[in-house]
């Protein structure tokens, strides 16, 4: 930023979030693009790029390796490939982004669940020398079943293809043709770039003038995510109680909890779940004060007009609109663990919103082979990186949407009961 | 009407980091059965008191802070966390690194060089041991460094208080599992989505006072290592180096021996931001302990660093 350019910190306090995902194979430049974002749109660091250009050097790269920006641990440096999820972070006077960098590879599929799983938007990079390939299609079924509603279809080393239009064309064709069967997918956006060279990443392109669309950070700072969040059916899980016992407050008692969907006011009808009590809201309470709406996904106090006996894990909703209360889900699954299998009849912890109970995965109803998405009916064995469907008992009810509708009170994971790792992720049908 | 709510439900990026800090200062206060807030009186461990005094309000917050004190402390740091303990009506338990040193476990290094920075994990761990802690609320942020790019939001430790970046619990949703064995803990860190600029607009939007090392001041400093330290009972100027006065800020405040000043004329939340906003540098960079490898960060971090 430079002297003349006014400047306003009001701006800088009132931007919007963008979540996005990226997933792309080893050698489709996907660290290469992230880099080149972070570097291009003056997100970079004089002390970061000092480093990279010397680790840049130690390691022999002929041009300072952009992709080095992303890779953290000693082993993902080392071996030049991206192990876990990195977040990254960057701002434009737009939107802040939050990036969930993900490793495209088969071997981690969770990984790419995992950060696809608070994304508004997914980038799905191919190389368009390659066009679409198994890869691709895995991971558009994943933003798919993670409910990401817009997708960037990112072809990249267009530089290698001559800048053609026909290669561009064909690939996203290719792409159309089975993202046509994706339903959560709303918004598919494909854009042309080449990573390395910088065209259509933040700046346009002079090399694609058949090119008419945006590059890739002015799609990010302009996508239309606002109805994102459910604002219809109401969901207050609750997460805490706060009891002051104080004298000032003597006899306050707070329910504390992050919206998950819906609008809640001061004299709305609710319900409590799963007991059923029927009460008013009181207040919504703030640090400045009353509040006079709260909604997905603030984090907020409600006050009830009625002394009613709620605690962790209970639900306030809406009395018109209610959530399903059962303890026999059917929902698909993705398989966390390195150790374990999924046990036949294993008895697991399931987390779902504030809850936690038991559960019994009663059964394996298929698996998805997810390169080619036929359905496996014939394996029941169920391990990592394995996404399939199963039916599920909890010990007692769950008050649950499904993902579709809502994605919090929709998903769950699945905790092994010895070991306490997160062995598995739900997403409720 | 629908059309009018629609445009109320943005969330800002701030209100929705906020949100989301909130709702895991709770999670740490509903999932373990005894929590503290790590509180240096830095700014980042200033807003996480902040957030947790918001989330509880209009209760106490249910955890004491806990500060890992060097010994080696600005004065104003230290009446600073004295001042906002009082005020949040919070117990305040201060690990002494000197106590270890006396104990033999920890050694204090020696040179010119020399930091107790390291120290700190010992006095740390056993303060989170003595006490019987099971969950360490952090202020560490993802964009600090990039061993902690990879950190999670509740950070399991075992029951020697070290990470293992390649075992992680994978995170989904806002769904976090805190369930641990006898004898092991987890580090929280709401402020994982936030980056230097949030913790700085934040603190301008919700009007939060801070320690003054934050705004430009005259003090008297050295050259060292590429970078400007204040000297003090505990930087002596060395042979050769000059001491000068300068106009200088901190922007991150920790151990006197290898927290670096800048020079600013930055008096003010707004100059701050615009700093900020047009630095060159990370944060970080003032910071002498991370320089001494490449993965400085990510191996203290194993060992049970912040």
């Amino acid at each position: 930023m430079t002297e003349e350019e006014t400047f306003s910190s009001e701006g800088y306090l009132d931007m919007d979030l963008l979540r996005f995902t990226t997933a792309g194979s080893v050698d489709d430049g996907k660290s290469t693009l992230i880099g080149r974002l972070l570097y291009d749109s003056k997100n970079t660091f004089d002390d970061q790029l000092a480093a990279v250009e010397e680790s840049s050097k130690n390691r022999g790269d002929e041009n300072v390796n952009l992709a080095l920006l992303t890779d953290g641990l000693r082993a993902e440096r080392e071996q030049g490939i991206t192990i876990d999820v990195a977040y990254r972070y960057f701002a434009t006077p737009k939107r802040k982004f939050i990036i969930a960098d993900t490793p495209g590879h088969i071997q981690y599929t969770r990984n790419m669940v995992t950060g696809a799983s608070t994304a508004n938007l997914a980038i799905i990079l191919v190389d368009a020398r390659h066009g679409v390939i198994e890869q691709t299609m895995r991971h558009a079924f994943i933003a798919n079943l993670l409910r990401i509603r817009h997708v960037v279809l990112a072809v990249n080393k267009m530089d290698l293809v001559d800048y053609e239009q026909a290669a561009f064309d064909k690939i996203v064709t290719q792409f159309k043709e089975f993202a046509s069967r994706l339903d959560n997918i709303v918004d598919m956006t494909p854009i042309p770039l080449s990573a390395l060279k910088g065209d259509n990443v933040v700046d346009k392109s002079t090399e694609m003038p058949w090119y008419e669309g945006p590059s890739l950070l002015y799609h990010l700072e302009n996508v239309y995510i606002g109805t994102d969040q459910n604002h219809v059916e109401a969901r207050f899980p609750v997460q805490w109680v706060i009891r002051p016992h104080s004298d000032e407050h003597h006899d306050f008692r707070g329910y504390a909890g992050r919206v998950a969907g819906g609008v809640f006011k001061p004299g709305d009808e609710v319900t409590i779940e799963p007991s059923g009590f029927k009460s008013k809201i009181k207040s919504i309470e703030g640090f400045d004060g009353p509040q006079e709406q709260t909604f997905a996904p603030l984090s907020s106090t409600i006050t009830l007009e009625d002394d009613v006996d709620l605690s962790r894990g209970d639900m306030i909703v809406k009395s018109n609109n209610p959530p399903k209360k059962d303890q026999e889900i059917e929902a698909m699954i993705c398989w966390f663990s390195e150790g374990k299998q999924l046990q036949p009849r294993g008895k697991y912890y399931l987390r779902h919103t504030t809850k936690e109970v038991k559960a019994i995965v009663q059964e394996v109803r298929y698996k998805v082979n997810i390169n080619t998405l036929h359905k496996i009916e014939d394996d029941k064995s169920f391990g990592l990186n394995e996404i399939g469907r199963v039916s599920i008992r909890t010990s007692s009810p769950l008050l649950y949407d499904s993902y579709r509708r809502n994605r919090t009170t929709g998903s769950f994971v699945l905790i092994d009961q010895q070991t306490n790792e997160t062995v598995a992720a739900g997403m409720i049908v | 009407m629908e059309e009018t709510n629609i445009v109320s439900y943005r969330v800002n990026h701030l209100r929705q980091l906020e949100s989301e800090a909130i709702y895991i200062l709770r999670e740490t206060a509903a999932q373990f059965e005894k929590p503290a807030l790590l509180f240096s009186g830095g700014k980042d461990s200033i807003v996480m008191a902040h957030l947790a005094r918001k989330a509880f309000h209009p209760a106490r917050i249910p955890f004491p802070l806990v500060h890992v004190d060097t010994g080696h402390n600005f004065q104003e740091t230290i009446q600073y966390r004295d001042d906002y303990a009082a005020d949040l009506k919070a117990e305040l338990i201060v690990g002494l690194v000197q106590d270890s040193i006396d104990k033999g476990t920890a050694v204090e290094e020696k040179g010119v060089n020399a930091s107790r920075n390291a120290l700190q994990t010992v006095t740390l761990l056993e303060t989170l041991e003595e006490h019987q802690f099971d969950a360490a609320l952090g202020g560490g942020r993802r964009d600090e460094e990039k061993a902690r790019a990879k950190e999670r939001f509740f950070s399991h430790r075992d029951d020697f208080g070290q990470w293992d970046p390649k075992n992680q619990r994978p995170e989904l949703w806002n769904i976090f599992n805190g369930r641990k064995h006898h004898g092991e803990h987890f580090r929280v860190f709401p402020l994982s989505n936030w980056t230097e600029m949030d913790v700085w607009q934040y603190i301008k939007s919700e009007n939060i006072p801070l320690p003054n090392l934050y705004f430009a001041h005259d003090r008297e400093v050295v050259h060292r290592n590429g970078g400007l330290l204040a000297t003090s009972e505990f930087v002596q100027p060395q042979e050769g180096e000059k001491v000068e006065t300068l106009h200088v800020r901190f922007r991150t405040i920790g151990d006197m021996t290898c927290t670096g000043a800048v020079e600013s004329d930055a008096s003010d939340m707004d100059a701050i931001i615009q700093e900020v906003a047009s630095a060159r540098e990370t944060e970080r960079g003032t910071r002498a302990d991370d320089k001494r490898s490449e993965t400085a960060m990510e191996d203290r971090k194993k060992e049970g660093y912040f």
